[in-house]
């Protein structure tokens, strides 16, 4: 059994910046995580990073603007302990090395991006998640903050007493990939979850193999609702082959979007009369879907994004890496011929229920970055707004585990304060199936002491480990791949009844394959296949709990829309969509949305851009 | 050594028939004799390919290195053939996910982005050092032959020991440093684009390793700090706001007994680095710097 005070899951952005602020705050910090922390798919991120830098810009504005793209789904404490922390943060990563580019006088530049209402995109090319997270990195070599790396998080070792609200983390049990060893990672203060994205729900996505929500879905199996999971926000620029990511910063720096007519169609058709191509990310993908679906899109498709006419040298200096995906993985010549591009999955703007601190409603439990809901991104993410997220969420949640005080939070979390049950009635049978849950309860007494906590966790994931080495059945590629194809068939940019019902029921049934899942690689030595196995199992559940929102939620609002009502509904929607795992019967809930900020209340006006 | 063979384009569709016939079984003996039927198909499938794959241009041939401590008849290396069906655009890590989920879900590789930039997936691919995820199938001969990164050890197919490498980068204190930062409240330290252009090549390592496993120097002395930690070295010592002192301490590190000198500008660090960073140059670099600097000193 290995021991520390907190123990933080994931090395991307979030959780490295977590564990430095941990350890800076006095505690023993030690990192766990399925990759090393350079593989991480931070460092594919692009565009830059928002931060109200300088005089003529303010918190107010940035936070303004993130309520507005967030569709008013945003939380107001949390958006604005996002806009407040964002600039010194972007500061300390100057300060760690962190190669920005620059202005003439030597200070970092920064962009306009889609939604802001001046330009504070701070970059480092069209490289920036490979810049901070080689950045924050090197600090936690010079830190020697402990890293186990290659080690995967197969569930959290938590108390089982009746209410979520009531249950308490100690630690987590992790399969050393390398060895097969199973081991109990004890954290006295606190657990940090910070595993990312969840985009393998897809198949068209920007996102990593390795995305597959573990942290979600692990802190959702122990009682943690998930929060609007069904808010997916589709980047409007990947390569159509491949799904990688082209930057919002070819649009920011003046690339312009055609249809196979060569119309300027952002601005032809109305679709956003002002911003244009730099509208909101969902705007842009329903209108070049639009587009394809009108018989205006290339191949039938895609559409064109042109950035030739920026010059060479502009487009070297602040977008070289662009010409290098496009390349690579496209075949396109960015600099003589228009790249293609169409939606892809690119963000879960939902995840793990928290408040502002980081804080889950089970005690000593945390999560941060992409995997938490705090919610700072509402129904709509705003280009450059992960980044920031991550270092001031991981730095609050680090602090938070480590004893600072970062004050009451206003937020609440769990059932504890205002909440709704839904009136839906599902027609497809939702959950468990009967079938045997790692995090499944044992019954009987309540067992409290950490240790005991802890062996039984480990037991247990030792035990389901055999079962699948043991087991003959089926391999779980198949199962996985028809979960991406239902999704991205119907809970995609456009979405209808009929379609979120097929859904359903295609992940059920892919809940009753998985009951015959088995590992056919009989090695302890790196088995990716049982890896690829467990995170299957993931995927299942966030699949199923994002589609369950979606469906329920018959209104438009930031990256959901819904066919049969077309429209932002306040009057009836204007709540955050929980579901809970509720011990294998996944129940639907709400929760209102927190708009009353330090200083004033967002008024929820229309969104147009 | 086993011949395998693609299965139908159909596959999924059959696949997923198979799927929902086995919803309603819920008694063990009828999933086994579902089991015992869908094993017959496949296997009458993989027949009838055998058939088709020989015929068909469309399908490469990979020849996959494969190995594994612990496994009966894998504790001996050797080479597995897998036939994938080619579609356009298709790289090798395209093909090698493709042979893991069609035909043996025991092949092992690192890879995560799938877009150059996460530096999992290096491999020796028809003798050179490659990036798996961006080494296009139609610009290498047949059959492909794919091994783990030669000059590391092997802990599984085409897995690598990372250690040492990762040891190499760390002991060039692989950190920023400076004594001096700006006072102001969010003040930042000020860098001159002609100097941020000078690192920039230098910061696109993604530690994928491809340098070291190409490096002669690298495989002879186990201590040679090797091409990616000393372009990691450059990075700081090149960067005009870590200031001179700083930079006399990371000359030192890089002037050691199994550092820059070892370098014998063979180039092929240079050659396989998948993001085209001129590491030769920049050891040569510092070599003419620690130069200068030890003539300051006389």
């Amino acid at each position: 059994m290995h021991e520390h005070d907190v123990i933080v899951v994931g090395a991307g952005g979030a959780g490295l910046r977590a564990a430095i602020a941990a350890q800076e705050a006095g505690a023993d910090a030690a990192i766990v995580s399925k990759l090393h922390p350079v593989r991480s798919h931070t460092g594919a991120a692009e565009g830059g990073i928002n931060a109200a830098l300088r005089e003529a810009d303010s918190w107010e504005d940035h936070a303004y603007d993130t309520m507005k793209g967030s569709d008013y789904l945003g939380d107001a404490p949390a958006v604005e302990a996002l806009c407040k922390g964002s600039p010194e943060e972007v500061i300390t990563l100057e300060h760690w090395g962190m190669p920005f580019s620059r202005e003439e006088d030597g200070r970092v530049s920064q962009r306009p991006f889609g939604g802001l209402s001046f330009p504070r995109t701070t970059y480092a090319g069209a490289e920036t998640g490979h810049q901070m997270l080689h950045a924050m990195y090197e600090q936690v070599v010079k830190r020697g903050i402990t890293v186990y790396d290659e080690w995967h998080v197969m569930d959290l070792a938590v108390t089982d007493e009746e209410d979520p609200e009531d249950r308490t983390c100690y630690g987590v049990v992790a399969y050393d990939i390398a060895s097969g060893e199973i081991s109990g990672f004890r954290a006295n203060d606190g657990v940090i979850l910070a595993t990312g994205g969840m985009g393998q729900v897809y198949d068209h996505t920007t996102n990593a193999v390795a995305n597959t929500g573990d942290g979600v879905a692990m802190a959702y199996r122990a009682g943690v609702p998930m929060e609007d999971m069904e808010f997916i926000q589709f980047h409007p620029t990947t390569l159509p082959s491949t799904g990688v990511l082209i930057s919002e910063g070819v649009r920011g720096e003046g690339g312009i979007l055609y249809n196979a007519e060569g119309e300027r169609f952002m601005f032809e058709h109305g679709y956003a009369n002002n911003a244009g191509e730099l509208a909101s990310r969902d705007v842009v993908s329903r209108a070049e879907l639009t587009e394809v679906n009108e018989g205006r899109g290339i191949e039938d498709e895609y559409v064109h994004l042109d950035m030739r006419h920026l010059g060479e040298e502009r487009i070297i200096d602040r977008l070289e890496n662009i010409l290098h995906l496009a390349e690579d993985f496209e075949g396109a010549d960015g600099l003589t011929e228009p790249m293609p591009v169409k939606p892809g999955q690119h963000y879960g703007m939902g995840g793990v229920e928290t408040n502002e601190h980081g804080e889950t409603c089970i005690s000593g439990l945390y999560a941060v970055g992409e995997c938490a809901c705090a919610s700072v991104h509402g129904a709509n993410r705003l280009g450059g707004n992960a980044l920031p997220e991550l270092i001031v969420f991981g730095k609050r949640a680090g602090r938070h585990a480590a004893g600072d005080d970062l004050g009451e939070a206003e937020i609440p979390t769990g059932k504890t304060g205002e909440y709704e049950m839904a009136d839906y009635e599902f027609e497809t049978e939702l959950g468990e199936l009967g079938g045997t849950s790692p995090a499944a309860a044992d019954g009987g007494a309540v067992v409290t002491d950490p240790e005991t906590v802890l062996s039984a966790a480990v037991q247990r994931a030792e035990a389901y480990v055999e079962e699948l080495m043991d087991r003959r059945g089926r391999n779980h590629a198949e199962i996985r791949s028809a979960v991406q194809k239902t999704m991205t068939q119907h809970v995609n940019v456009f979405r209808e009844e009929p379609g979120l019902k097929q859904a359903l029921e295609d992940i059920q049934e892919a809940r009753e394959a998985y009951k015959d899942v088995a590992v056919s690689d009989p090695s302890r030595t790196y088995n990716t296949d049982l890896i690829h196995t467990m995170e299957t199992r993931n995927l299942l559940d966030i699949a199923e709990a994002l589609t369950m929102g979606a469906l329920a939620r018959k209104e438009f609002r930031g990256a959901h829309w819904r066919k049969e009502n077309q429209i932002r509904d306040d009057e009836e929607w204007l709540k955050h969509t929980m579901v809970s795992w509720n011990d294998g019967e996944p129940e639907l809930w709400y929760k209102p949305v927190i708009l009353e900020g330090e200083n004033k209340t967002y008024e929820p006006k229309v969104r147009s851009y | 050594m086993s011949t395998q063979v693609p299965e139908q384009p159909e596959e999924s569709t059959e696949s997923a028939a198979e799927t929902e016939t086995q919803i309603p079984s819920k008694g063990d003996a009828r999933r086994e004799e579902k089991r015992r039927r869908a094993a017959e198909r496949r296997a009458q499938k993989q027949a009838e390919e055998a058939e088709r794959a020989a015929a068909d241009e469309d399908t490469i041939e990979l020849k996959v290195f494969r190995y594994d401590p612990e496994v009966e008849g894998k504790q001996e290396p050797r080479f597995d053939t897998f036939h994938v069906p080619f579609t356009k655009g298709m790289t090798v890590l395209d093909a090698l996910m493709y042979a893991r989920d069609t035909y043996d879900s025991s092949l092992t590789f690192r890879h995560s982005c799938r877009q150059a930039i996460c530096g999992s997936d290096a491999m020796f691919v028809n003798g050179s050092q490659k990036l798996a995820c961006k080494t296009q199938i139609s610009e290498l001969q047949e059959p492909i032959r794919v091994e783990p990164l030669p000059h590391a050890e092997v802990t599984k197919d085409l897995v690598i020991e990372m250690e040492h490498f990762y040891e190499q980068m760390h002991a060039v204190e692989p950190y920023f440093q400076t004594n001096e930062l700006p006072d102001g409240e969010l003040e930042e330290q000020r860098q001159s684009r002609e100097n941020r252009e000078k690192i920039k090549m230098s910061t696109r390592c993604i530690w994928c390793s491809a340098c070291m496993s190409s490096c002669n120097i690298a495989a002879g002395d186990n201590e040679y700090l090797g091409p990616a930690a000393i372009n990691k070295a450059y990075r700081f010592a090149m960067d005009e706001r870590e200031g001179e002192d700083i930079k006399q301490k990371r000359l030192e590190i890089i002037e050691q007994e199994h550092g820059v000198w070892r370098c014998q500008t063979q180039f092929s660090c240079t050659e396989v680095c998948p993001k085209d960073i001129p590491l030769t140059e920049h050891i040569q670099e510092l070599k003419r710097e620690a130069v200068k600097n030890n003539l300051k000193f006389w």
